[in-house]
């Protein structure tokens, strides 16, 4: 503390308590519907209608029932969520990586042309292009039908998934980015001149190098591609493979005044992401703001 | 270093030459088109001295070629999904398409745009739109300055105060939507619980279902998402500002408020910007959480653009005209990004 109080404003003891209290306070502020939603997940329907909404499960009224109930219920819908947003996540953070060292790393005349057009794709609010989306898929018709003639019964799932794909491109290619312009190009061209292609190039320097770019740009697409609901609820008709975001709002529209139901839902439906935050939360962070 | 690889490896392929053309060679690489980064900037005197210009030009001449097939294949997968897309429903949007069949693409009209101008449930969802994307962008980048201007302070466990700042940023609209309706609930909710507990009954109010408060309380809920968010670009930001400066001010007696009003924040500009520019995205992205709480049918004291146009495209089936109230959201967002490449592209970082 004595190392801390000599710098910033708050030099003073007193002021560096109050500096704590108001910290303390916003992680009041940021955890309390959290919090009160967890401790209502716990309570039975009189549980939660007798009680505060932040105070633990009363004796007598703890009850995991709502948990069993919202994971059954979302089952399916979190599996068909991570069937989906794997492959999705993986596929267009390639696509980034690739891009992004085409644009970045192998200069040529009106790169910058390109890649404001990649950039700009980052900003496109979604309705814009919704209309169109559900007339091409219903043109495309995969029919459960992937290209190589494999047959699967996951139809709208595929069609979210390349969507996803497709609409990750773009700021899976700005953080990689911004990575990639602080390699250092002298080393790639002593590689080039010495014979190897651009394709060695990108295999042998730059996919090593690309290793925590990856992790970061993984965690925030998973979570983008996990947490849509719009794409989700216009491309998937068949409600057995709709996500779990869907089936979270469904939960949600079917048991109105079930908030203990709601509440483990919501925490069920999120937990993957949680799981990934608080393991990768400085990750996260990273992407988050390598957003800019 | 690396330049001495470099260098070793021109010596190795032969390639030495006369003064002369080295004097060629650096000129060449500073005219070089689109170095972004400053790498060859920095030892390029170096370079030139071991490199000759027809081996520099031979690994500069195909690069377009070459780079292709890397940004090519997503880059025809983002022209088509995105531009390609955003075109196509410009086109809906002149058809006039009512939903059966297939557009007529044959008569092309900007009825749908007329129609916008004298629909007061567009004129409705627009000022609501703005006020949002105002008052949202507005509050939660004064919230993450300020909190991050307190995590700033050298305090104790910053990691932990960050990471609980920016947790709700990984949370769906979804779940954040449901926590949020619990919160707001008017008997057993969070937020009238508060307000009673601290004697001020008289504010309690039914959040979400009186028009009065409504848009209120989805912004309030979505700073609350958003603001851990400006707090790390606000951080990272002020983290960039030398500490020097911090010690020139107080030197010069200026007052903490003073210090950050007039040297700090200022600084802080770009940080602001790209804020404000992604906040802005997320609050046109707002459609899933008002979908979750009110449906298609939020109510007009709520409507916003995003939820006007699904209700429309895929509530009523009116293709055409849900295309155009689409576009009237994209030019908002252009209007953002635009100058946002521009200031981009000025600066060197695209």
């Amino acid at each position: 503390m004595s190392a801390d109080a000599s710098d910033g404003p708050f030099g003073l003891d007193a002021s560096r308590i109050a500096l704590y209290a108001v910290l303390l306070a916003m992680v009041a502020f940021y955890l309390a519907p959290l919090e009160s939603g967890f401790m209502t997940a716990f309570k039975t329907p009189d549980g939660f209608r007798s009680t505060t909404p932040f105070a633990l499960p009363p004796l007598g009224e703890f009850t995991l029932s709502a948990w069993g109930t919202a994971f059954n219920r979302l089952s399916a819908g979190l599996l068909n969520s991570a069937t989906m947003a794997v492959p999705a996540t993986v596929l267009s953070a390639l696509f980034g990586s690739l891009a992004a060292y085409g644009l970045t790393n192998l200069s040529w005349r009106g790169q910058v042309g390109v890649l404001m057009l990649f950039v700009a794709g980052v900003f496109i609010p979604y309705q814009a292009v919704l209309v169109p989306l559900t007339q091409f898929w219903s043109f495309v018709d995969l029919g459960g039908r992937i290209p190589l003639g494999i047959v699967s019964d996951n139809e709208g799932l595929i069609n979210l998934g390349i969507t996803h794909v497709a609409y990750g491109i773009p700021i899976c290619t700005v953080l990689f980015r911004s990575y990639y312009a602080t390699i250092d190009d002298e080393m790639l061209e002593a590689a080039r001149l010495d014979g190897a292609s651009a394709a060695t190039v990108y295999r042998r320097i730059i996919l090593p190098l690309s290793i925590p770019i990856f992790a970061v740009t993984l965690i925030y697409q998973f979570t983008q591609i996990w947490n849509d609901l719009l794409f989700a609820i216009v491309l998937v008709s068949d409600p057995s493979n709709q996500v779990v975001t869907v089936a979270l709002n469904q939960l949600q529209g079917s048991f109105v005044q079930q908030f203990n139901l709601q509440m483990a839902g919501a925490f069920v439906a999120a937990l993957p992401t949680l799981v990934v935050y608080v393991l990768f939360g400085e990750q996260f962070a990273k992407g988050v703001a390598g957003d800019t | 270093m690396s330049s001495r690889i470099f260098a070793a490896l021109t010596r190795a392929t032969g390639g030495s030459d006369s003064a002369d053309s080295d004097v060629t060679t650096t000129s060449e690489a500073g005219s070089a088109p689109a170095r972004t980064d400053g790498g060859a900037a920095v030892d390029g005197t170096e370079d030139a001295g071991a490199s000759s210009p027809s081996l520099r030009s031979r690994f500069r001449r195909n690069r377009f070629l070459e780079s292709l097939p890397f940004w090519g294949p997503p880059g025809l997968l983002v022209l088509f999904f995105v531009y390609g897309a955003i075109g196509w429903n410009f086109v809906i949007s002149l058809t006039g398409w009512e939903g059966l069949g297939s557009p007529d693409y044959s008569s092309l009209s900007t009825e749908m745009y007329t129609r916008l101008l004298t629909d007061a449930s567009f004129h409705a969802a627009f000022r609501n739109t703005l006020v949002l994307l105002l008052a949202f962008t507005v509050l939660s980048l004064i919230v993450g300055l300020l909190v991050a201007i307190l995590v700033d302070q050298k305090i104790r466990l910053e990691n932990t105060f960050r990471t609980i700042y920016l947790l709700p940023m990984s949370l769906s609209f979804v779940v954040t939507a449901i926590f949020w309706s619990w919160m707001y609930n008017p008997r057993i909710g969070l937020v009238n619980e508060v307000l009673r507990g601290v004697g001020l009954d008289s504010l309690t109010q039914a959040w979400l279902s009186d028009p009065q408060f409504k848009l209120a309380a989805i912004i309030f809920a979505l700073m609350w998402q958003f603001s851990g968010y400006c707090m790390v670009v606000y951080l990272a930001g002020l983290r960039a500002i030398p500490d020097a400066q911090y010690e020139a001010a107080r030197i010069d007696g200026a007052s903490t408020l003073r210090l950050y009003w007039r040297v700090i924040i200022p600084q802080l500009r770009a940080s602001t910007m790209s804020a404000t520019v992604v906040l802005v995205v997320f609050a046109l992205k707002a459609f899933d959480f008002l979908f979750v709480l009110f449906g298609v049918n939020p109510g007009q004291s709520a409507d916003i653009l995003s939820v006007m146009m699904y209700r429309v495209a895929f509530d009523r089936i009116q293709w055409a005209y849900g295309s155009a109230v689409a576009m009237v959201l994209f030019a908002m967002a252009l209007g953002v990004i635009g100058p946002y490449l521009f200031v981009q592209y000025r600066r060197g970082e695209l």
